[in-house]
């Protein structure tokens, strides 16, 4: 018979105990929001169907104070989630090798984040222009 | 200036080890040693000072010093390090905690039990399999910088295991393969003088494969070599992915 007892620590709370987890567990939690807004501009469909008033009746809803506090927290909600989803990006993607040399984390991150920015303002001009 | 020489001798830091003796402890309990120290002191000499000088029932692993052995690694501060490679200057006046790797069980004091580790070291064919065997006189295989970057990175891993002490999908579940070995195994998938890559992306696929990992990236965080095995493992998602879906339209069965 062995004499070995060995002891496993538990993992309860394990999310807390580094900050690196927390930004995870962050990053991860702002998928909820990005279903929220989904299901904010799906309401907004679905009162379309409705006819003219009821799609009205939505927008007006959008305007008020607590729909407005909510797009904000969602603004930035998406930022974060944009930024992790880059920062991410150099560890879930296969080598590139330009020069045959290994292309660095930090270009593969700002690549990303540049086209995201620019896609970003195009669609908000090409909507500006619509509207008016 | 004599009086500076003689305070820099006289540094004194607090080291907390989590000591577990499983004849005399139920779990684990934190005891505190003064540890007289110069700059250039690890925290591995350190743990040797108070094994030399205060407590000689200390238990922990070590043995080159110069973080290529793989032996020393342990929770510094709540982090995984070597402890060959991390300085005691850098806690000072703080007090440094000191813990076995997480994740894994705890044999005593900061000797973790590493059976798990070496069970899937051993199932995953860690070495080249000649794709085509070449006698003596054929020459060596040839191989281009393009090809040897595929993998080089790969090749540094030392099998420490901070990466797993890093990963609380492994912490969760040990049955996770986990990213060191992930790593090492994608090591020889991604060499073009292999030819077993098959056999091994049985285990990719698996449920105890990369699918497993929810790209925490902590893993590439605390690796002291660069070998990122987030990378590894990601990149692999992707083959078993592809695998899936082609396998409804190749003849052989996937993109293996």
């Amino acid at each position: 018979m062995s004499a070995r007892r060995t002891y496993m620590r538990p993992m309860d709370g394990w999310w807390r105990r580094d900050p690196f987890f927390v930004r995870y567990m962050a990053r991860e939690a702002t998928a909820v929001l990005v279903v929220l807004y989904a299901l904010v501009l799906l309401v907004g469909v679905v009162r379309l169907g409705q006819g003219q008033a009821a799609y009205e009746g939505w927008l007006q809803a959008l305007k008020s104070p607590a729909s407005i506090a909510l797009h904000l927290v969602l603004l930035a909600v998406f930022l974060y989630h944009t930024w992790s989803w880059f920062n991410i990006m150099p560890k879930t993607m296969p080598l590139i090798l330009p020069n045959g040399k290994r292309l660095s984390p930090a270009v593969v991150t700002g690549t990303g984040l540049a086209a995201a920015a620019v896609v970003c303002l195009a669609l908000v001009i090409a909507a500006m222009k619509v509207a008016s | 200036m004599a009086e500076n020489a003689l305070t820099q001798t006289q540094r004194e830091i607090e080291i907390e080890v989590l000591r577990y003796r499983p004849e005399q402890e139920s779990e684990p309990v934190l005891q505190s040693y003064k540890v007289p120290f110069t700059d250039d002191m690890s925290v591995l000499q350190g743990l040797q000072y108070i094994k030399d000088y205060l407590d000689g029932t200390l238990s922990f692993r070590w043995s080159c010093r110069m973080a290529i052995c793989g032996s020393c690694g342990m929770m510094i501060g709540g982090v995984p390090k070597m402890s060959c490679k991390t300085f005691l200057r850098e806690y000072y006046p703080g007090k440094i905690r000191v813990e076995a790797l997480a994740h894994f069980p705890i044999e005593r004091d900061l000797v973790t039990d590493v059976r798990d580790f070496i069970g899937k070291l051993e199932s995953i064919q860690p070495y080249i399999v000649p794709k085509e065997p070449r006698t003596l006189e054929q020459g060596e295989y040839l191989q281009t910088p393009a090809q040897l970057e595929q993998f080089l990175q790969f090749s540094g891993c030392i099998n420490c295991m901070l990466c797993y002490a890093a990963c609380p999908q492994y912490g969760l579940d040990s049955k996770f393969t986990g990213p060191g070995i992930l790593a090492l195994l994608h090591r020889y998938n991604a060499d073009s003088r292999d030819g077993a890559k098959e056999s091994r992306m049985e285990l990719v696929h698996s449920e105890e494969g990369v699918w497993g990992c929810t790209a925490v990236g902590y893993c590439s965080e605390v690796c002291p070599k660069g070998v990122d095995p987030a990378n590894a493992v990601n990149q692999n998602k992707t083959a078993s992915a592809m695998d899936f879906f082609l396998r409804f339209v190749t003849p052989k069965g996937g993109a293996k």
